[in-house]
């Protein structure tokens, strides 16, 4: 069946296209359009950034063209940088304001900083300082400072503009190409079955790690399954003792629920990649992908998060400090996926803090991260759950240091004791982010941040000033 | 040369970048935007996995046979002299016999598309006997390796003065590398014409280089070879010599085949195989009198040139001539070695050794200041030029334009310098885990290109019929807007609206035998060119309308899209018309070149710079004291910048050097594994500042009323790379900050970048340096 959208309002049917070439090149080479850019193909520098609705959304988002492949733009509106001015026509506000404030000075990146704030501007949200720097944190510039940007998006994006609505199309159920076949399941039987007859086939999510695959390596797979579309590992819920998040539910649609009932989880979820990351990437991709500096593991282990994971035998529960067996291997049977993760809301006396730890604030992989789940009671600390990442071959907890601090009085002491064994529970690696030395001494260091940070006695962050 | 703002688009007056609509549109157009000539192959390089080995073969017959493959070639398939070094001879296109980098390009392959050319480079085997590397600067500088012989500049008695000098400190600092990352990566299309002539479309700062190397790796003479660039996605200096090695490729590659040739290099192939910033690592000695004054100096500088020169001569004489920065040395040695390193040979990059000479500098000025137990202020205010005496520089050129001081007295008093630095005592006296820091930074930088011969520039200017005008000149546009500078220029001795000149691509058959559009110099080079050849067709004109009007020539002016004569006038157009009738061509060149400049780079002695341009800044930080993670919360900048030819461009450049400098200087570190391999080639590894990491409150003011005194065109002054060294007060806050931790006792052990594990690094070690000294209080 030919993959449909819409492309900046005029429908493409796409028959023979391959489903995993990236957006950017159909979009540079097969449609033309060349305003959008590539800078990195790694999702890292924004130059390629596209926005769409996707069916069922109803929110116009920006995204990595450069991660996306043409399978998921399948029903999808699509809005290039081609499409939001008419040839000599009037410029759309961003743009406008963009080219008032001077700020363009080579251009290269200045379409996907148009696209990522076309996007904001349309988001209904009331803009501030932070909010426009989290909508441009996947955008690099190297030309101009940013300051002229920035400007632009103050004025640009002052007053909301109007939702952009999805089309009609519906999304097909497979897709052929030469001898590429890519399955996009619709219910969780759809895929489970798909699974089972393709146990090699990579399961592919939001793609934001998996595209770079397509992008940089340009790999082709026989059979491709898209998790996306399967309406049930969208799932968004919550009851009385947890809130459940579906596998393929993106960071964007997880993030006002985690943000409600754990802060500081929520502060973390905006450091995650960038909005056009976020708008597509998900928790399930983040455990599924099984990477030691994955962000969210640390924080879910710490919470006691349980994962319910579908087979062709049906399905079954485990712990996630349970399901990472060594570096890069899980508990995940071929012929399984995860449905969705299960996170206990906290409870009174109880404390969650995540502190990620990278050379750079926004958009970057942590150095180490550390999560800290807390019961106290009457001064007593008589639970706790500590989980890092970036300090061992998968994400763990650290055992010691919650033995030594388990039934101690919550004190500075009794914090420093506990981080003083840090070392008996890890053992981590030096590389290009950082070295062993100064993993452990964060790690450490983030214990007396913790005391600090719950007892409100001190600044502890430099972004809080 | 008197100005009249009453046109559209005059100098001094905010102009927007002429392509800002065809930016924020899309429809500005990069090489590969370009439509793709039918039968046109993509490259793909087939580089070095070691630092140093043999070649001892090639096997291609694999990759030959592959699908969709059309050429394969490598060293031994080039007709002409395989060598594109823009200082030295030797610097190879494609290696020889031996390679010496990690990513030295060794095959090239050409194939229908750019997956085919990616496989078939999976095939190519080549045998490398494994050679001993020298991976770093200390290695290099012990063995005596280095890429072509160290650099010195000696002035006074540098040793009597140390010796006899009454306090007398020595030290160790360095810096890291930076990469350009210009948002485009290295392209160059090239395309067969007839009888063998090339064109070659390639993102270039030097088109006229890029030519010279096509031509000699061919082996044809340099005017069958065209060169056209219309804009560049950003370039930095990493475009200046880099770009001639994928042009000779794609060339080759189009020549051979008779098919148009693309070669664009994927990100992490830029970052692996081009050059970047030098880090360099110092070591001085210094000799000062009880007020702080600096008698004698001795600078020792290891500088990593990488496998090769290329440009390192020039960044290593500027950043000799830089390492006074604004002070006084009367007694100096300064040594620079270029060392021969089997890493990627480094290039040019905004500042080209400036930062880098600056950086050690400041550490000498702090390292006194901290010995003395003064500010750091003081100490610069006994050795800043002045401007009669005391103004003679290590290389023996007299600054005699120096507004440094009103410019630090200016900023420091309008921010209340001495009431933040007492809110910041308070603020970390207040706080355990946060401390803030703050520090100024004065620069004074010399522009024109350290070789005289590099200082000229030529123009072409048309005027047609209609009145409008068609502007050529030798420099490039990279988005410093000097393609709309240079636009004002002209309008502005037409006197008409901006609207009527057409910039138009650079090309080395319009402007030929041009220099890198670099150093800063771009508008002042080309600008003067443009103004001399237009000068020169407003002369005709002149005449024409003098005729025409019966008037002497002396009454005939320009005014407002119009030429009088009294009462009587023409509008441009007609005039250009009646040249026109009258026979009278309405085309000229212009050239220029910058006077009075001389340097002898053995002696490293001479008036390399027509003038020095002036700026300052302080900067405001706080550091966390537990992760080392830092941020800048104010910055504010003064910069001179003469009579600005456009305030609205000058503003970018400032900020975006700033930036720019302030990541070289923080979160942008180059990680090399001891295999010689860079581990940071992307930007999921490697991390620019984002727009979270601007400081918060910025405020950006070029200095008013300070033409240039010399005669430069209108009196501006060049401003692309100066303030990027003002980004030197976010490390030198940060420093502030750690030796805050400890009262201000101690210099921290703090190199650049202060990435969050260096700062925490140099806490911990100022802790445990003052728990180790008695506190005077103690004693
Ligand atoms: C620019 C950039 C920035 C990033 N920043 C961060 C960051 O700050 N922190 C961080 O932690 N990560 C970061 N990432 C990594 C990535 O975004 C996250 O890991 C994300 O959560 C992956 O989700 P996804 O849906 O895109 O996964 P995909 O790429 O689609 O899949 C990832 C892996 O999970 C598997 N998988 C997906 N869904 C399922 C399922 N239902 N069942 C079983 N297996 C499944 C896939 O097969 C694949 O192996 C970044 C990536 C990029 C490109
Ligand atoms: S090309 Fe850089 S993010 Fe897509
Ligand atoms: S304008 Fe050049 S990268 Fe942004």
């Amino acid at each position: 069946m030919a993959i449909n959208f819409t492309l900046n309002g005029e429908l493409r049917e796409e028959a023979s296209v391959s489903p995993t070439m990236t957006a950017l090149e159909f979009l540079r080479e097969n449609a033309g359009l060349t305003g959008t850019k590539e800078g990195c193909a790694e999702g890292d520098c924004g130059a390629c950034t596209i926005a769409l609705v996707r069916n069922g959304t109803g929110r116009l988002e920006a995204v990595n063209s450069c991660l996306l492949v043409v399978g998921q733009l399948d029903g999808a509106n699509v809005v290039t940088v081609e499409g939001l001015t008419e040839k000599g026509g009037e410029l759309e506000a961003v743009q406008q304001a963009i080219v008032t404030q001077d700020g363009t000075q080579c251009g290269f990146c200045t379409p996907g900083f148009v696209m990522a704030l076309h996007a904001l501007r349309h988001s209904g949200e009331a803009v501030s300082d932070d909010i426009i720097h989290d909508a441009l944190a996947g955008n690099l510039c190297r030309c101009t400072g940013y300051r002229s940007i920035v400007d632009a998006a103050r004025t640009a994006c002052a007053v909301p503009a109007g939702a952009v609505s999805s089309n009609d199309l519906q999304a097909g159920n497979a897709h052929e190409a030469d001898s590429e076949l890519y399955y996009a399941p619709k219910t969780i039987a759809e895929l489970i079955a798909r699974r089972a007859e393709h146990p090699e086939a990579p399961l592919l999510s939001g793609g934001t790690d998996l595209g770079l695959l397509f992008s940089k390596e340009r790999q082709k797979f026989p059979v491709t399954i898209y998790t996306q579309n399967v309406e049930e590992l969208r799932l968004i819920d919550e009851d009385a003792a947890a809130i459940t998040i579906g596998a393929a539910a993106t960071y964007t649609e997880a993030l006002p629920l985690i943000e409600t009932n754990y802060p500081s989880f929520g502060v973390l979820i905006h450091r995650i990649g960038s909005r056009q990351i976020r708008n597509v990437g998900t928790i399930g991709g983040n455990i599924g992908n099984a990477s030691p500096i994955g962000d969210t593991p640390p924080c879910l282990i710490a919470l006691g998060s349980v994962l319910a994971l579908h087979g062709a035998g049906g399905r079954r529960e485990i712990a996630l400090e349970n399901f990472f067996l060594d570096y890069r291997s899980t508990d995940l049977q071929p012929d399984e996926i995860i449905e969705s993760v299960r996170i206990p809301k906290l409870s009174k006396g109880q404390i969650f803090r995540t502190y990620k730890i990278s050379k750079r604030y926004d958009q970057d992989i942590s150095s180490v991260i550390g999560a800290f789940h807390l019961t106290l009671a009457g001064g007593v600390v008589t639970e706790v759950r500590i989980a890092f990442g970036g300090m061992a071959a998968t994400p763990k907890r650290a055992a010691a240091c919650e033995l030594a601090l388990t039934g101690k009085t919550w004190s500075e002491e009794s914090v420093a004791l506990a981080a003083a064994e840090i070392s008996k529970d890890f053992s981590p690696i030096g590389d290009h982010r950082a070295s062993a030395a100064y993993r452990l001494r964060v790690a450490e260091n983030l214990f007396v941040r913790l005391f600090r940070d719950i007892e409100g006695s001190d600044h502890v962050e430099v972004m809080a000033l | 040369m008197s100005v009249e703002t009453d046109i559209v688009g005059a100098v001094h007056t905010k102009v927007r970048h002429d392509s800002a609509r065809g930016h924020v549109t899309g429809q500005a157009q990069y090489i590969d935007d370009m439509p793709l000539l039918p039968g046109t192959l993509e490259v793909v390089l087939v580089t070095s996995p070691h630092p140093h080995a043999a070649i001892v073969s090639i096997d291609v017959a694999a990759a030959r046979a592959a699908d969709g493959v059309r050429d394969v070639i490598s060293a031994n398939g080039i007709p002409g002299d395989n060598n594109i070094g823009p200082v030295f001879d030797g610097e190879p296109a494609l290696a020889e016999g031996v390679v010496d980098y990690v990513g030295a390009p060794v095959v090239a392959i050409a194939a229908d598309s750019y997956d085919q050319a990616r496989a078939a480079a999976a095939l190519v085997k080549i045998d490398y006997e494994v050679r001993p590397a020298v991976l770093d600067i200390e290695q290099a500088l012990e063995q005596e390796l280095y890429t072509y012989p160290p650099q010195f500049m000696t002035i006074g008695d540098p040793d009597a003065a140390i010796t006899k000098a009454q306090h007398r400190i020595d030290g160790e600092v360095r810096c890291g590398g930076q990469d350009h990352f210009y948002l485009e990566s290295h392209i160059a299309m090239a395309v067969p014409g007839e009888f063998g002539d090339l064109q070659v479309y390639c993102s270039t700062q030097h088109p006229s280089e890029v030519q010279h190397g096509v031509a000699h790796v061919l082996g044809v003479p340099t005017n069958e070879v065209t060169v056209e660039v219309r804009r560049m996605g950003g370039a930095f200096g990493g475009k200046e010599s880099q770009p001639s090695i994928f042009a000779a490729i794609a060339a080759l590659l189009a020549d051979r085949t008779g098919q148009p040739v693309k070669l664009r290099l994927r990100r992490d192939d830029d970052m692996v195989i081009t050059g970047k910033r030098h880090d360099f690592l110092f070591r001085y000695d210094v000799g000062f009198d009880p007020d702080g004054r600096i008698e004698g100096v001795d600078i020792l500088m290891g500088m990593r040139s990488g496998n090769v020169a290329d440009l390192s001569p020039g960044v290593l004489a500027r950043a000799l001539c830089h390492a006074d920065n604004c002070y006084y040395l009367p007694n100096a040695r300064l040594r620079g070695y270029p060392c021969k390193t089997n890493t990627v040979s480094n290039t040019a990059f905004r500042g080209f050794g400036g930062p880098q000479g600056m950086l050690v500098i400041e550490t000498v000025i702090e390292h006194i200041a901290r010995t003395l137990g003064r500010a750091v202020d003081e100490i610069r205010a006994v050795n800043y030029y002045s401007t009669d005496d005391r103004n003679v520089t290590p290389y023996q050129q007299r600054v005699t334009d120096n507004i440094i001081l009103p410019i630090v007295d200016r900023l420091r008093s309008e921010i209340d310098f001495d009431g933040l630095s007492s809110a910041i005592d308070e603020f970390n006296g207040a706080n355990q885990t946060l401390k803030k820091g703050i520090a100024l930074m004065p620069v004074k930088f010399g522009i024109s290109f350290n070789t005289p011969k590099l200082n000229q520039a030529g123009a072409l200017v048309h005027v047609y019929t209609d009145g409008s005008v068609h502007l050529n000149h030798g420099g490039t546009e990279m988005g410093q807007g000097l393609f709309t500078k240079v636009a004002q220029v002209v309008a502005s001795v037409f006197q008409i609206d901006l609207d009527n000149i057409k910039i138009s691509s650079t090309r080395t058959d319009k402007v030929p035998n041009t220099s890198a559009t670099a150093a800063s110099a771009g508008s002042d080079l080309n600008g003067m060119a443009a103004f001399n050849a237009t000068n020169t067709i407003k002369a005709r004109m002149v005449e024409v309308a003098a005729n025409h009007f019966s008037a002497s020539v002396d009454s005939i002016e320009f005014r407002q899209n119009r030429v009088y004569a009294g009462n009587e006038s023409l509008s441009f157009t007609e005039l250009a018309q009646l040249t026109w009738d009258e026979r009278v061509s309405l085309s000229a060149t212009g050239f220029y070149s910058t006077p009075g400049l001389s340097w002898d780079a053995k002696s490293m002695i001479g008036n390399p710079f027509y003038y020095y341009t002036y700026g300052a800044a302080v900067s405001e930080v706080v550091i966390d004291t537990l992760t080392g993670e830092s941020r800048v919360l104010r910055t504010d900048i003064l910069q001179d910048c003469g009579n600005s030819l456009n305030p609205a461009i000058d503003l970018g450049q400032i900020e975006g050097a700033f930036v720019q400098g302030q990541g070289w200087l923080t979160s942008e570190e180059l990680v090399w594994d001891d295999a010689g391999r860079l581990l940071t080639h992307g930007p999921s590894t490697y991390k620019i500042p984002g727009s979270r990491d601007v400081p918060p409150i910025f405020n950006v003011h070029i200095l008013e009323d300070a033409p240039n005194r010399e005669a430069t065109i209108f009196h501006s002054k060049a401003v692309g790379e100066p303030p990027l060294m003002l980004a030197l007060s976010v490390w030198l806050a940060i420093r502030d900050a750690v030796s805050r931790v400890t009262g201000h006792r101690h210099l921290p052990n703090l190199d650049a970048p202060a990435t969050p594990e260096a700062i925490l690094m140099a806490v911990d070690d100022i802790k445990r340096r003052d728990s180790q000294t008695p506190s005077p209080a103690k004693v």
